[in-house]
């Protein structure tokens, strides 16, 4: 198969776009499409300082890199979520974000779970009981929280997460199945600041996650191969097999299932309900919005913790 | 001498001569969840394998945050 734009041989083949192209252009190709995306989402503008959530993963990494070759003013959030599991995950996601960073002159900034709040995710998973005994839900719940506080404390415009076209089809794919129409009217490229919520962006959200992984390895990008170990298992990644079989039969059909729905959900397809929307005070503690009576849910794990300790 | 297939720590024999989506059809793996690389150089999925070809494939699917409600 040859490169669309110069004959060449090609480097990755996109169905859903029938688009063919070489390395060259490939890498050129994804940055144009992300300041597109950026530009059509109105996700952000060019004075605007950018923190990037990064886990060490190819997206993130990626989107980084392609924020960095556009130019955009970004710098880097990672967080230290203490996963060790035998094959020191956290601290070599850790490493290949100060690689990264150091490499191209950036600013990553690290927040360490444990040294900040005394206990790694899978402890104050353990503590809480919450997920079911895996900590994928204490580690969401951390990471919100962290990422919206140093973007608010630091004085960014805007977070931008790694996101890609296969994560938000798995959501989105989820919320259909549970007619979780809450979440349906909030899911989108952008979502908005508020009293106390930073504006949260992700421009990779049109790219499959397959180009991502191919942007990464053309740009000769390091990142962590391994998957999370508490993943294994997870719906979402369930619900993405799944989406890839279908997209295998019939190429397009993620795109256009998310692009729909964008479309749909303009059109005021799902209107905002009372769940949705719920209503928010300050944190007493924190000062971060939360639609609990007394503490948010953040803190309330972090005193669980503490009366444990 | 076939043609070697490895996805993380297995490997997976298949004939020379057919493409690289009839190889990874014929052992089960999904062409859209992977990258093919050989020597270095990522291969396209209508590549046809030849004879003592080691394709290394990368598994492009992460995740797993187990929460599906809300990415954010």
């Amino acid at each position: 198969m040859k490169c669309k734009k110069c004959g060449a041989k090609a480097s990755i083949n996109m169905r859903q776009h029938k688009l063919a192209l070489c390395k060259e252009h490939y890498l050129a190709w994804a940055p144009e499409q992300t300041e597109r995306f950026i530009k059509k989402y109105r996700m952000f503008q060019r004075d605007e300082r950018i923190l990037v959530a990064v886990s060490g993963g190819k997206d993130s990494l990626s989107l980084w890199d392609i924020l960095y070759c556009l130019g955009y003013q970004a710098d880097g959030l990672y967080i230290g979520l203490g996963i060790d599991e035998g094959i020191g995950y956290s601290a070599e996601s850790q490493r290949l974000c100060q690689k990264f960073a150091e490499a191209r002159g950036l600013h990553l900034h690290i927040v360490d779970v444990a040294q900040e709040y005394g206990q790694p995710i899978p402890a104050l998973a353990q503590i809480s009981h919450r997920g079911r005994g895996r900590p994928c839900a204490v580690c969401g719940l951390t990471k919100r929280h962290i990422m919206n506080r140093v973007a608010r404390d630091l004085g960014y415009d805007v977070l931008a997460t790694g996101h890609n076209l296969d994560d938000e089809v798995a959501v989105l794919f989820g919320n259909t199945l549970h007619w979780a129409t809450s979440y349906l009217v909030r899911q989108g490229p952008v979502l908005h600041e508020g009293p106390g919520f930073v504006r949260k962006v992700k421009p990779l959200c049109r790219f499959y996650e397959r180009e991502m992984a191919a942007y990464a390895i053309l740009r000769g990008i390091e990142y962590i191969y391994d998957e999370c170990p508490f993943a294994e298992g997870a719906t979402s990644i369930y619900y993405k097999e799944l989406l890839n079989k279908l997209e295998n039969d019939k190429p397009g059909a993620k795109l256009t299932f998310y692009l729909r729905f964008l479309d749909a959900r303009e059109a005021g397809f799902f209107a905002p309900t009372a769940d949705s929307m719920p209503e928010l005070h300050p944190c007493p503690n924190c000062g971060q919005p939360t639609s609990n009576e007394g503490l948010c849910s953040f803190c309330r794990l972090i005193e669980k913790a503490q009366l444990h300790a | 001498m076939a043609v070697k297939l490895i996805l993380r720590n297995k490997e997976y024999e298949v004939p020379a001569g057919i493409t690289l989506r009839a190889a990874l059809e014929k052992v089960g793996i999904l062409p859209e969840s992977v990258l093919a690389i050989r020597q270095g150089e990522m291969i396209l999925e209508d590549e046809i394998l030849k004879e003592g070809d080691v394709i290394k494939l990368v598994a492009v699917i992460s995740g797993g945050s187990g929460r599906i409600s809300a990415l954010f």
